[in-house]
C-alpha cells in the first residue's frame, strides 16, 4: 500500500509552568492511502496531540521534533502560511464538538463558500452548488442550507461538519473523537457514514478515540498510545485477538461490553507527563513488570509481522 | 422503598416579551411525561436512555432537586413532592446523589477531607472535629482513597478523575444513606478505571445495605450492574423489567435499536446494522401517539402519524435529486407547507383541486405504507390542500413476557 503519512521519531513537548510536558515521544507509524488507522489511548496519552501535529495546530509554546512526512512535505518543517494551504484542502479535521468548529453567526451555506473560496478560485454560485451536493450526500436537505448551526440537531451538525471537511476532497481526514458527544444510535449512524466514505473514496482516515468498540467496528489498523509513547501498532484483527503489549491486553480486558461477565481494570492511574516514569512508562501499573522495566526504555520492536510493540518482554506475550 | 407514580416534570421554555404578546401558547419541555416505577430495598434499578429522555430529571425529582409538575414520589412512606423543608432535611440524609462530573461536584477551595466530612456538619450529626476526622479517614479507606492521611489535606485539583469520583462517593456514603441516585458516575472516567469505581459501588452496596438508582446511557454497564432496568425515551418508560429478560429478548423496537447500535469490541463480528432514522425529536413538541413512531423500524399505521411526519417525508424526498423537480412542481416549495396536529397543508393558487389531490395521493403511495394507510383524507378546503391523518390508537404500558412494554405491537 502506498504510504500517505509517515511519522518518524515524532516528539512534541509543551512548556508549562510546571516544566516540560512530554506529550508525544518518539512515535513511528505510517498511514497508507485509503486506510483507516485508529488511535486509541486514555486521557493524556497524546492522541489529540498527534492529531494537532498533523494539522499544524499545536499550541504556541510547543516544540516538535522528528519528521512527519505527508506526500513530499515534512509537516514539522513548514511554516503557518504553507500549512494554511494544505489544511482544509489536503488534510481535513472533524472535531468532537461540531459547535466549536461551526461559526454560530454564519449560515451553513457560508461556511462552505468560505472554505471553498479560501482554497480555489471559483464563483459564488459554483461554490454554493458544491455545498448543496456535499450536504445532500450527508442527508442534510437543501431546504436547510441557509439555516444557522444552532438550528440543527447534534447528529445533523456532525454530518454538516463531515460534509464541510470533505467538500475539497482531502486525501486525509483526521477525526478526533467524532462521536463522543453523540448518543449511541446517532453515533452508529455517523460511523456508518464514515464506513461508506471509505468504500467509495481512497481517502485515508485517522480516527482518534478512547472507545475500543468503535475501533473494532471501523478501523483497519490500530495504534495504542500510552503516556505519549506508542505501546503497540497492528492490524485490528491482531490487536484484538493477539495483543502483545501488557497495556493493550489490560485495556482490552477493561472494556465493559454486553458480554462482560467480570469487571477488570488496570491498577493505578496514567502518569504525570511532566515527570514520566523511568524506563517503560507503563511499568508502575504493569502486573508483569520486572526491575529492568524501570531502567530500560523498551525499543519499538516488530514481534509479529506488522505488529510492533514497545515492551522488553514482548516475545513472552506472543 | 421508593414509589414513583405518574411523575410529570415540564420545564417552562423562556420566551421573549414579544413572543408572549403574539402567542398565548405556553411552551414547555416535556422532560418527564408520566413515569411510574417502584424500587425495592437492596436492588439496583437502571434508568437507561439517550440524552433528553428524562432519566436525569427522574433522578433529580427523587431528591426534589427539581419540582415535579404533577405526580407522587413516595420514599419509605413519605411523599417527597409534598414534604416540608424540615422533612426534606432528614430525607436528604437518607437519599444521596452522585453526579457525572466529579470535578464540578467538589468545591475547589475545600480540602478533600473537609468536603467528605461536610455533610456530617451540615446535618449537625457531630461537631467534634476529631470525631469528624476519624469518620472521614475511615470512609476514605473504605472507598480506596489511600493513603488517607496524606490525601485528607489535598485539594480536588491535586487528585485524578478516579480519585475525585471516589471522594464524591465517600461524601455520599458518610451519612449512611439508604438510597443513592448515581447519575452517570463513570461516564467521565477513563476506561481503565471505570471498572474499579463500579466495583467500589458494588462493594459499598453490600457493606452499607444500599439501594441504587443507576442513571446511564450505557447499556453494557447497565447490563452488568443492574437488577432491573427502565428504558426511557422522550420522557416515557418504553420498557421496564429484569435485566436478564430484557437483554435476552428485548421487546420494544427502541430497546432493540439501542442494543443493536452498541459497538461490539470484536472486529470479527462486524455486521451492517439496522438503525432507526434520524434523532430524538425536540421535547417541546413530542410526537403524537408513541413518541418513537417517526423513527421506529416496526411502526404501524396506528402509532401516531401526524402532519409534520408528512412534511418530514417531503423533506426526505428532496434529498433525491430526481424527485426535487417533480415535487416542486406538484407540491410547491417546502416552506409553504404547514403542519398542525394531525393535519398538514398548503395554500394553493389556481391549480385544479381534483388534480392536485390526485397528485398528493400519488406521492403518498411512494411513502412508507404505514404512513399512507394512516391518512384519513386528502382534501381541498378554502383554497388549501390538506392531508389529514387518523388519530392514533391508545397507548399504555402492557405486561409482555414478564416485563412492561409500551408499544402497540403487543
Amino acid at each position: 500500500m502506498e504510504t500517505l503519512l509517515k511519522a518518524e521519531e515524532l516528539s512534541v513537548h509543551f512548556s508549562t509552568k510546571r516544566g516540560y510536558v512530554h506529550a508525544l515521544d518518539g512515535i513511528n507509524l505510517e498511514i497508507g492511502r485509503g486506510e483507516t488507522l485508529g488511535i486509541v489511548g486514555e486521557t493524556g496519552s497524546g492522541k489529540s496531540t498527534f492529531a494537532k501535529a498533523i494539522l499544524g495546530i499545536l499550541p504556541p509554546k510547543s516544540r516538535i521534533e522528528g519528521r512527519l512526512q505527508f506526500h513530499e512535505t515534512d509537516l514539522t518543517r513548514i511554516d503557518t502560511e504553507y500549512f494554511r494551504r494544505i489544511r482544509g484542502k489536503d488534510i481535513a479535521l472533524i472535531f468532537q464538538d461540531p459547535m466549536t468548529r461551526l461559526n454560530p453567526l454564519m449560515r451553513i451555506e457560508d461556511h462552505f463558500v468560505e472554505t471553498i473560496k479560501a482554497h480555489e478560485s471559483v464563483s459564488g454560485s459554483e461554490a454554493r452548488a458544491r455545498a448543496v451536493a456535499a450536504l445532500t450526500s450527508m442527508r442534510v436537505p437543501e431546504s436547510r442550507i441557509r439555516n444557522y448551526p444552532h438550528e440543527f440537531s447534534g447528529g445533523m451538525r456532525q454530518r454538516i461538519m463531515i460534509a464541510l471537511a470533505l467538500v475539497l476532497k482531502p486525501s486525509l481526514l483526521v477525526a478526533d473523537e467524532p462521536t463522543t458527544s453523540l448518543d449511541v444510535i446517532v453515533e452508529a449512524q455517523i460511523l456508518e457514514i464514515l464506513e461508506d466514505l471509505k468504500r467509495i473514496s481512497s481517502m485515508s482516515l485517522v480516527l482518534i478515540t478512547h472507545n475500543l468498540g468503535i475501533v473494532a467496528e471501523v478501523c483497519d489498523r490500530v495504534a495504542v498510545l500510552y503516556a505519549g509513547k506508542l505501546a503497540e501498532l497492528g492490524s485490528v484483527e491482531d490487536i484484538f485477538a493477539r495483543p502483545i503489549h501488557p497495556y493493550t491486553r489490560l485495556l482490552l480486558r477493561s472494556i465493559i461490553s454486553l458480554d462482560t461477565k467480570e469487571l477488570r481494570s488496570i491498577e493505578g492511574t496514567p502518569p504525570d507527563l511532566v515527570n514520566p516514569p523511568s524506563g517503560c512508562r507503563f511499568h508502575p501499573r504493569c502486573p508483569y513488570a520486572q526491575p529492568v522495566c524501570a531502567e530500560q526504555v523498551p525499543p519499538f520492536v516488530e514481534f509479529r509481522s506488522g505488529q510492533p510493540a514497545s515492551c522488553l518482554f514482548g516475545k513472552d506475550f506472543l | 422503598m421508593l414509589e414513583v407514580e405518574d411523575l410529570v416534570v415540564h420545564y417552562p421554555v423562556k420566551t421573549s416579551f414579544v413572543q408572549r404578546l403574539f402567542s398565548r401558547e405556553k411552551l414547555s419541555v416535556h422532560a418527564v411525561d408520566g413515569v411510574s416505577l417502584t424500587l425495592r430495598p437492596g436492588e439496583i434499578l437502571g434508568l437507561v436512555g439517550e440524552s433528553g429522555c428524562g432519566k436525569t430529571t427522574v433522578g433529580r425529582a427523587i431528591l426534589r432537586l427539581v419540582e415535579p409538575t404533577s405526580g407522587i414520589i413516595r420514599f419509605e412512606g413519605i411523599d417527597v413532592t409534598r414534604a416540608k423543608e424540615t422533612d426534606m432535611r432528614s430525607l436528604r440524609r437518607r437519599i444521596q446523589i452522585i453526579f457525572q462530573d466529579p470535578h464540578a461536584s467538589l468545591n475547589p477551595a475545600m480540602t478533600i477531607g473537609r468536603a467528605i466530612g461536610h455533610p456530617l456538619k451540615i446535618h449537625g450529626l457531630t461537631s467534634n472535629d476529631g470525631e469528624v476526622r476519624d469518620t472521614v479517614l475511615r470512609v476514605m479507606r473504605e472507598v480506596g482513597l489511600t493513603p488517607e492521611e496524606q490525601l485528607f489535606d489535598k485539594y480536588p485539583g491535586d487528585l485524578s478523575g478516579g480519585q475525585k469520583q471516589r471522594a464524591v462517593i465517600a461524601r455520599a456514603i458518610i451519612l449512611k444513606p439508604r438510597l443513592i441516585v448515581a447519575d452517570e458516575p463513570v461516564a467521565m472516567l477513563d476506561m481503565s478505571i471505570r471498572a474499579r469505581v463500579l466495583e467500589l459501588m458494588l462493594d459499598l452496596k453490600t457493606k452499607y445495605d444500599l439501594t441504587y438508582v443507576f442513571i446511564t446511557h450505557d447499556l453494557a454497564t447497565a447490563k452488568f450492574l443492574c437488577d432491573r432496568i427502565a428504558i426511557m425515551y422522550l420522557g416515557r418508560i418504553v420498557e421496564m423489567g429484569l435485566v436478564k429478560r430484557i437483554y435476552e429478548n428485548p421487546k420494544h423496537p427502541y430497546t432493540r435499536a439501542l442494543l443493536n447500535a452498541i459497538p461490539i469490541p470484536d472486529p470479527k463480528r462486524r455486521a451492517p446494522k439496522i438503525l432507526p432514522r434520524g434523532e430524538v425529536p425536540d421535547a417541546v413538541y413530542p410526537p403524537a401517539g408513541c413518541r418513537f413512531h417517526p423513527r421506529c423500524p416496526a411502526v404501524l399505521s396506528t402509532c401516531g402519524w401526524e402532519g409534520r411526519d408528512f412534511i418530514d417525508y417531503l423533506e426526505e424526498r428532496r434529498l433525491n435529486p430526481e424527485k426535487v423537480r417533480r415535487d416542486e412542481e406538484i407540491l410547491g416549495p417546502l416552506h409553504e407547507w404547514w403542519a398542525r396536529g394531525f393535519q398538514a397543508g398548503r395554500k394553493i393558487g389556481e391549480q385544479d383541486p381534483a388534480q392536485l389531490i390526485e397528485r398528493v395521493r400519488s406521492i403518498l403511495i411512494e411513502a412508507q405504507p404505514q404512513m399512507n394507510q394512516a391518512v384519513r383524507d386528502v382534501s381541498v378546503r378554502d383554497r388549501q390542500v390538506i392531508v389529514e391523518f387518523h388519530n392514533p390508537d391508545l397507548l399504555g404500558p402492557k405486561e409482555v413476557e414478564g416485563r412492561l412494554v409500551e408499544c402497540l405491537l403487543y
